[in-house]
């Protein structure tokens, strides 16, 4: 995204846009191409490597992210679109000495092998238990079903997102 | 006495430890190729050609040189100067690196741009201009042979047809004799379609050459830096202890990583020549339409049959569709790969396998896709002929088996087309799989439901598989011969580092290699550190595929472990001040067997071998062993499912599925159980929905997941796994088998099975997958096979 040319003669005309907008809640300014896609603004520019690139063409769901807590394709929405808004990454879903629910949930139930899809997974899923704190396994497939594993066979990546749900109801009981 | 050592506790043989890679890709920290930026990078991407076979006439790179940002436009000719326009391929013949003469599949590398930025590099790309001039196309093996067929290979001498081998196994007079004698000849012909890998992360690679000490170093997306290391010494002839490969996590591999790709070579000339590091990584329409294939092979058989139900003789006649170059990916002796272990898990007196690879206009590069090498051809194949043969003979499905297994006292047992079958419980496993499935009474609801016209079916695959190439024997890579390493260091305070040759890619060696030298040593596994993928630091290794890492590398961990062990028992005697031969070893700890209270832990030893060593011996507790199996392993499955099929729309959704799995020894049951469902996902995939096909220009159809359907949670079923039947492999130092790839070998022919069961009263004989609903429906309702060979149907 940045780039530096050697001399003026050799820079093109590259319309560039600056947003502002938020990640994992930290504030941020970015000077970006326009048609740079959000996926590569968060891969490349801000270096957080944990929302991967599978397909290009919005179906396997790797490069899932919360844009304002809604499941979001980053590789299909340019950088632009998130001018304002509130982006959440996989890094974002621990704290510091904690882990996620849906982070204890994918290990306990052994919910990956090449941790790949991992992260999409992860944020679709969190992105189910905000609106839906009890799902059923119908309901957890269905969330899923944009996000495409190739390891598994989905049966234990159920398994911990239903784990993690219960262990989020206990918590706010508790 | 001290408390022995709850080997489960600590991690060892058979625990279910949960993962040690988990805690960074849970966080998002994996580092994946993509992930390495190195100062300095620039970003490559390939042109491809958008036509299936055509002339270049003319290519024009002067537009691209001009834009802003581009450091490098790379050609065909380019690549000729340097004599790196080819390069030879794992099955001996040669493939195009950048094309020079013609294109000879679509997707094609055509010229590659190395710019500041990704996006630079693309635009540039779509800046070269290049002229085609239009060939005939080959998208089939009848296609190829046709009389005045164009000859694809024209940059071959003596190449004047396309054939690229015809090959044969087995007793041909034998098996002749055999039919002779046949109550009953049943026979098959179908189409196992050709399909792709797929993992979720594309292949890819950053070549850093320094010029200042002349080392390149490759990140790259490979199951095997020993084999690239090799290859780029061979064929760029770059000094060996000058590259170094380094494969870190990769996002999913199933074969489609073992071969060298153009955009690695292209990346590497790159980076020589522009002192600078190059990334290349691919999109998914690129790794879909260019990189290893799998499948594409036309199986027809005949089975010779006793009215009684005994299998007296097998015949197949096979015709392989290899792409533009061959480049199978496999390591055998073999042309056809594994092909011929087709039928092991059946007594069967004599057999005879041919098979004739042709070129096409597709692209090239078999591999074995979560499969040893044509294998899951084998296995489909076997299982659909015996679901048919059955069916001829009025028999039983599960009788007509358990009739012609090869029982357990009759191990080792040769098969008729050359293979070592060791061990197993087949009839047993059989009994747990009809059990759980409730056999009889799904026949009865079935016999039930039709009279009402629902269409219910229950399909049965039974197979045993070869797995863990080699023996160095009969398995080589470019005359490398396969076999594993595993180096051990035993810190001084008893923690330890193992690191071999394999390369994990989801299959946990993290976690497991730690086991199988917990279970050695009675260190706990947490104290234990794995390490792969770099060839500076892992020893020498195959790599992983074809579930040839518990098997090989695996073996290799365990003897290093008993290597340390041998020098921790002198250790242990200097200790302890009595000969060796008065200690005893239980898990963790040696003792004086006199005085089993009297004794020293592992760790105890590992501290001496570094601070009190007895004089004369050679300080510390490191080891390094060289694993070459005897033979390779043969883990047994049984995989049968039961669907129902909408007649109206030819929609089959699957009611239930069981799996029983014999791999042997299980290291960690968890992660052979992942392995399990994911394999029996892909087996699903290939018999409901994923298949990449071409029209007959040779457009690839499936060069996308638009088109090139894989099932998601929402799709796939749920499945019920049984691992009583354990038979331990006779060979390997803790009797594991291979178990990756067997549900995926196995799995299709269940689900294909269970829905030609389900359509028995059409006397429809064979639907090719995908069984997409319109070719059920097809078949439903006109009552006829069908095929689904390329070129496409306009209607697919």
């Amino acid at each position: 995204m940045t780039i530096v040319y050697e001399d003026e003669e050799t820079q093109g005309d590259v319309p560039v846009r600056r947003i502002k907008f938020t990640i994992n809640g930290k504030k941020m300014i970015a000077e970006v191409e326009t048609r740079l896609l959000l996926a590569h603004l968060i891969r490349r520019g801000i270096g957080l490597t944990g929302t991967h690139t599978g397909c290009d063409t919005t179906n396997c769901g790797a490069c899932t992210v919360l844009v304002d807590g809604r499941a979001v394709k980053s590789c299909t929405m340019l950088a632009v679109q998130v001018d304002g808004h509130e982006i959440s990454t996989v890094e974002g879903l621990a704290t510091a000495s904690e882990l996620h629910p849906l982070q204890e949930g994918f290990k306990e139930e052994h919910g990956l092998q090449c941790g790949f899809c991992t992260p999409g997974m992860m944020m679709a899923a969190k992105a189910l238990l905000d609106a839906n704190p009890d799902p059923t396994e119908e309901d957890v497939r269905w969330a899923l079903s944009g996000n495409l594993c190739r390891c598994t066979g989905y049966q234990n990546i159920v398994k911990s997102v239903l784990w993690a749900a219960a262990k989020l109801r206990s918590e706010s009981a508790g | 006495m001290s408390q022995a050592l709850d080997e489960l506790k600590i991690g060892g043989l058979g625990a279910s430890r949960k993962r040690v890679e988990d805690n960074r890709f849970i966080r998002g920290k994996g580092n994946y190729t993509d992930d390495i930026t190195l100062p300095g990078m620039l970003h490559m991407e390939i042109l491809r050609s958008p036509m299936a076979h055509a002339r270049i006439k003319s290519i024009d790179a002067s537009k691209a040189w001009d834009i802003p940002g581009v450091h490098l436009v790379l050609t065909g000719e380019m690549m000729a100067t340097r004599n790196l326009a080819w390069m030879p391929t794992l099955s001996y013949d040669t493939q195009a690196v950048l094309a020079t003469d013609k294109v000879r599949f679509q997707g094609q590398e055509v010229a590659c741009v190395i710019a500041d930025d990704p996006y630079i590099a693309k635009d540039a790309c779509e800046a070269i201009e290049v002229d085609y001039e239009p060939l005939p196309v080959i998208v089939n093996p009848e296609q190829a042979v046709a009389e005045g067929a164009p000859v694809i290979r024209d940059d071959k001498e003596n190449q004047a047809n396309n054939v690229i081998f015809d090959w044969e196994v087995g007793d041909a007079a034998g098996t002749d004799r055999a039919f002779e004698q046949a109550d009953v000849i049943s026979k098959l012909k179908l189409h196992y379609p050709r399909s792709h890998p797929s993992p979720i992360e594309c292949c890819g690679s950053i070549a850093d050459f320094n010029r200042a000490t002349s080392k390149l170093t490759v990140y790259m997306t490979t199951q095997a830096p020993h084999i690239i290391r090799a290859a780029v010494a061979l064929v760029a002839e770059l000094p060996e202890h000058m590259i170094r490969i380094v494969s870190p996590d990769i996002g999913g591999g199933f074969g489609n990583k073992v071969p060298v790709y153009p955009g690695y070579v292209c990346s590497i000339l790159a980076s020589i020549l522009l002192e600078r590091p190059v990334k290349w990584i691919e999109d998914k329409t690129g790794n879909l339409i260019s990189t290893g294939f799998a499948r594409d092979i036309y199986l027809s058989g005949e089975m010779a049959l006793r009215r009684d139900g005994k299998i007296l003789a097998v015949r197949m006649n096979c015709d392989s569709d290899h792409g533009a170059f061959f480049s199978d990916a496999q390591p055998s002796k073999f042309k056809i790969g594994l092909l011929h272990s087709a039928f092991a898990a059946y007594d069967i007196p004599v057999a005879h396998l041919t098979d004739r690879g042709t070129y096409t206009n597709k692209a090239p590069g078999g591999v074995a896709y979560r499969c040893s090498f044509r294998v899951t051809e084998a296995m489909f194949f076997q299982e659909r002929m015996m679901q048919a043969a059955a069916d001829d003979l009025g028999m039983d499905q599960a009788a007509f088996r358990r009739m012609n297994f090869v029982r357990d006292d009759d191990f080792p047992h040769r098969t008729p087309l050359g293979f070592l079958t060791d061990s197993g419980q087949y009839a047993k496993c059989l009994d747990v799989g009809l059990k759980a499935i409730g056999y009889e009474d799904f026949r009865r609801e079935q016999a039930e439901a039709r009279k009402h016209g629902r269409l219910l079916g229950l399909g049965i695959s039974t197979m045993t598989e070869p797995l863990g190439a080699g023996n160095s024997r009969e398995y080589d890579i470019l005359g490398i011969k396969m076999f594993d390493s595993a180096e051990l260091k035993i810190h001084m305070t008893g923690k330890a580092i193992v690191r071999t040759g394999a390369k994990t890619q989801g299959q946990g060696h993290e976690t497991t290699w730690a086991q199988i030298v917990s279970h050695e040593l009675g260190i706990p596994a947490e104290d234990i550190v794995v390490e792969e993928g770099d060839t500076d630091t892992a020893p020498f290794g195959m790599g992983t595929y074809a579930s040839r890492s518990t098997p090989v590398a695996g073996a290799a961990v365990a003897m290093v472990s008993r290597k340390i062990r041998a020098k921790a028992r002198k250790l242990a005697a200097h200790l302890l001040e009595v000969s060796e031969e008065d200690i005893e070893w239980e898990l963790g700890r040696f003792y004086i067997r006199s005085a089993p209270d009297r004794g020293v832990t592992i760790q105890e030893c590992a501290m001496a071998a570094y601070s009190n060593m007895p004089d004369g011996m050679e300080p510390g507790l490191e080891n390094t062993a060289f694993y070459d199996p005897p033979n390779l392993t043969w883990p047994f499955a049984v995989y049968i499912a039961t669907v129902e099929v909408d007649p109206e729309t030819g929609v089959w959704d699957v009611l239930k599925v069981v799996a029983v799995d014999d791999c042997g020894v299980r290291i960690n049951p968890m992660i052979v159980e992942g392995q399990i469902m994911g394999g029996l996902t892909e087996a699903y995939a290939m018999a409901s929905m994923q298949f990449i096909t071409f029209d007959a220009d040779g457009n690839c159809v499936g060069a996308n997941y638009m088109d090139y359907m894989l099932p998601s949670a929402w799709e796939t079923p749920g499945f019920e796994l049984h691992s009583e039947v354990v038979t331990p492999c006779p060979h390997h130092p803790i009797g594991a088998k291979g178990i990756g790839e067997c549900a995926a070998v196995g799995g299709p022919a269940a689900f294909v099975n269970a829905v030609m069961d389900a359509l028995s009263d059409t006397g429809v004989r064979n639907i090719d997958m995908p069984l997409l609903p319109d070719r059920v429906w097809e078949a439903i309702t006109y009552q006829h096979d069908v095929s689904g060979a390329p070129p496409v149907r306009s209607d697919d």
